[in-house]
């Protein structure tokens, strides 16, 4: 059996920070690429099963009907410092039942939402995500070819989102346009922490 | 009883299931405070025959200080499964943990998020 951590230069310490940042986005905007180019391993996939509770009770047996999915992420690792991970994950694109997932918020440090110009609405749901959850996002328009009919304040007004929020185009098959987003959201999330502990001080 | 073919999920659990194995005639449950993100790392060897298959397979990924999500890729196993196969290990001594997820990002210092953002530039 090969050993997945055979190829990591840094060894972490056990008492290393890990930390995650999510990448959602429609279905096939370019999420598991965005991974690939700032991962310093192949990104690796892993798979969770969700339950759904349905509300119908079976009529002849009388048991409560349950369904079963298979939510697969693929997620890629940045290794700071021996104390500092950082995993990129990678949501599911078009399947409802990742929102439903409360261990993929919980500790995010924040998230990246691509959005497909050609398909706009297909990002809405993970934007409705991280708003209700709290999650600091940025919105990252990924440049197809020949798709660039939008401008930014287009694509803003178009999703909705807080003025706050940062929208940026991107081309996330290229290393420095994926680590521009990445950037980006770092920021996003040091100007809100920032607020967060002025307003803590204020008080 | 080993590996895949042993694990079961709960019926009452709501939307997400913890799932739960059943090894040697013990049904185990996963630990509440394992998440994705929590690092492993196996704290002494194991002698073939020692464990089941299954929980062989998972020490063995974790010889290093790994996180259980990459521990589940390598073993090619749910994430919830792996949970449960660790909390035996954990629980056996054969593997410690360390939770660093906070609650939420505003929980991360300011040098932290710092530290982050300088090694995404060197990236
Ligand atoms: N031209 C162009 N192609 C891209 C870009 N980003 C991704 N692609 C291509 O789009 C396809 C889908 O990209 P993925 O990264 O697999 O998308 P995904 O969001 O992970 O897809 P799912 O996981 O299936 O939802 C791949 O063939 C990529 O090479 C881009 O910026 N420009
Ligand atoms: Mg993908």
């Amino acid at each position: 059996m090969e050993f997945v951590s055979s190829d990591r230069t840094i060894r972490p310490a056990i008492n290393a920070t890990a930390l995650k940042i999510l990448i959602a986005g429609g279905f096939g905007v370019g999420k598991t690429t965005l991974v690939g180019s700032v991962s310093e391993i192949e990104p690796l996939r892993t798979e969770e099963q969700l339950t759904e509770r349905s509300t119908g009770v079976d009529d002849i047996t009388g048991v409560e009907q349950k369904r079963t999915t298979t939510v697969a992420l693929d997620f890629g690792r940045i290794t700071i410092s021996h104390e500092l991970i950082l995993y990129l994950f990678g949501t599911p694109g078009q399947d409802r039942f990742w929102f439903m997932w409360d261990e993929l918020a919980q500790g995010a440090l924040g998230a990246i939402v691509l959005a497909d110009t050609r398909r706009l609405a297909s990002c809405f749901a993970a934007i409705d995500f991280f708003e209700e959850r709290n999650v600091p996002f940025v919105v990252g328009v990924n440049c197809f070819d020949g798709s660039q009919m939008y401008t930014v304040d287009e694509v803003r007004g178009a999703l909705d989102v807080d003025p706050f929020v940062p929208v940026l185009l991107c081309d996330v098959r290229r290393r420095e346009s994926t680590k521009d987003v990445l950037t980006a959201l770092l920021q996003h999330i040091m100007s809100l922490t920032g607020h967060a502990q002025r307003a803590a001080a204020d008080n | 009883m080993t590996g895949e073919d042993s694990a079961w999920f709960d019926e009452d659990a709501g939307p997400l299931a913890r799932p739960y194995t059943f090894t040697r005639g013990r049904t185990h449950v996963a630990r509440d405070d394992l998440n994705m993100i929590t690092l492993v790392v196996a704290l002494r060897r194991f002698h073939r025959g020692e464990l089941d298959h299954a929980h062989e397979r998972i020490l063995e990924c974790c010889q290093d200080p790994i996180s259980i999500a990459e521990v589940a890729a390598g073993a090619d196993l749910p994430l919830g499964v792996v949970k449960v196969l660790l909390s035996d290990l954990i629980e056996q001594n054969y593997v410690i943990f360390r939770t660093g997820l906070a609650k939420h990002s505003s929980a991360t210092s300011p040098d932290t998020l710092q530290k982050v953002l300088d090694g995404i530039r060197e990236l």
